[in-house]
């Protein structure tokens, strides 16, 4: 049902198009990011699309790509019931320079979702109002959610407290808790 | 502000009086003991799914109003017992400290469910592995969430620990191993104070 959606935003933006796939019923499409915010105004308010929902807005880091980080956002239309996935590449190795258009001009929810995925992986949305982190706090260093960010590091707002194995306080043992996982609290404990 | 450190036992100062503790203090204390182990006023602090179970507990099919501990008290002022119910993340440790740090002593502190015992299954960036982390605590009450009976189980424990004086934490153990499908039966309460834990 959405592959005439797709056509028709093929048949629009033709040049930044860069690709497109459909799967299982799911369309999608792979825009230059130059054309992120023309191609969802487009979307929004063309009679054709009459897209009046963004569902989602997020990001997903493809640490051995270049660009790293992609851009996902999904977009339904409660009128017609046909929904797109419009997908764009941005970010450079280092994580630096991750910017793409803010989308909170055209649907008020882009905001916590943009302030959500620029939390979790540092995408700057040009032109959003007050973009901070929503879900972590603002003490918080680095983004969690890019490939790079250690997974065993914790930055504590409340330093622990000054008692001995801290890392296992009594009752529990050393031979007691988690047997699976990365057991990462037990990190730099003796076992005695 | 450093590390707060709980008062030995229930009593108070008066009761502490080293060569006058005769029969008459002594029969006092368990006194006091027994009337502050059947009147606990809880804070119950719940933050996740364990307060699911929390609600249930505090149902009529497995009430704890019949071991005293029913009255909440959403202040720390006026509460005993802080029931850490659910996930404590990094956000909301400093939160959780405030609160303890304004109970007035003694106080005792119920790590109920898993993540509050030692995290649970996170092992992530956002959650406190465990609130002894921050705060002291006196029961550790394990389950995903804690089958009510296992709760209760560590609100008996808790009394009587708080009977024979003992700020030692303690675990609540499952009634039944899983793996040799043995009943361990009630968790043991020691009647007897020279009994190993």
């Amino acid at each position: 049902m959405s592959k005439a959606l797709l056509d028709l935003v093929v048949a629009q933006f033709g040049s930044a198009v860069l690709g497109t796939h459909s799967q299982h019923g799911d369309d999608t499409v792979i825009i230059a990011p130059s054309a992120w915010f023309e191609i969802h105004q487009f979307l929004r308010e063309d009679a054709r699309t009459s897209i009046d929902m963004l569902t989602d807005l997020t990001a997903v880091d493809y640490i051995d790509r270049e660009p790293r980080f992609e851009i996902v956002s999904h977009v339904y239309s409660l009128a017609k019931g046909h929904r797109l996935r419009l997908k764009t590449a941005v970010g450079d190795e280092e994580g630096e320079t991750v910017e793409v258009d803010s989308l909170t001009a055209l649907w008020a929810s882009a905001n916590w979702l943009e302030r959500e995925t620029f939390d979790m992986f540092g995408v700057r949305f040009v032109g959003h109002p007050d973009l901070r982190r929503i879900l972590l706090y603002p003490e918080f260093e680095g983004y969690p959610l890019r490939k790079d960010y250690p997974a065993d590091k914790i930055q504590p707002l409340v330093p622990f407290r000054e008692v001995p194995n801290i890392e296992k306080v009594a009752p529990f043992g050393v031979d007691e808790g988690m047997s699976f996982g990365r057991q990462t609290h037990q990190r730099g404990y003796e076992e005695n | 502000m450093g590390e707060l450190s709980h008062a030995a036992g229930t009593e108070t100062a008066v009761l502490e009086a080293g060569e006058g503790a005769g029969f008459g203090t002594t029969k006092l204390k368990d006194l006091l003991s027994w009337a502050q182990k059947y009147s606990l006023f809880m804070y119950p602090f719940v933050t996740a799914c364990c307060g699911m179970e929390f609600m249930s507990v505090s149902g009529p099919r497995f009430d704890f109003s019949r071991f005293g501990a029913e009255a909440p008290r959403f202040s720390p002022r006026q509460s005993d017992l802080l029931w850490v119910v659910g996930t404590i993340t990094q956000r909301q440790a400093p939160v959780l400290k405030r609160i303890y740090e304004q109970m007035l002593d003694p106080k005792f502190v119920l790590a109920f469910g898993t993540c509050a015992s030692s995290g649970g299954f996170y092992d992530n960036y956002a959650c406190v592995a465990g609130v002894d982390k921050i705060i002291p605590c006196d029961v550790y009450v394990p389950g995903c969430p804690p089958r009510p009976e296992g709760v209760l189980d560590g609100l008996m424990l808790l009394q009587d620990k708080i009977q024979r004086g003992d700020r030692t934490p303690g675990i609540v153990k499952p009634r039944r191993d899983p793996a040799s499908n043995q009943d361990l039966g009630v968790v043991s309460l020691r009647r007897n104070k020279d009994a190993a834990t």
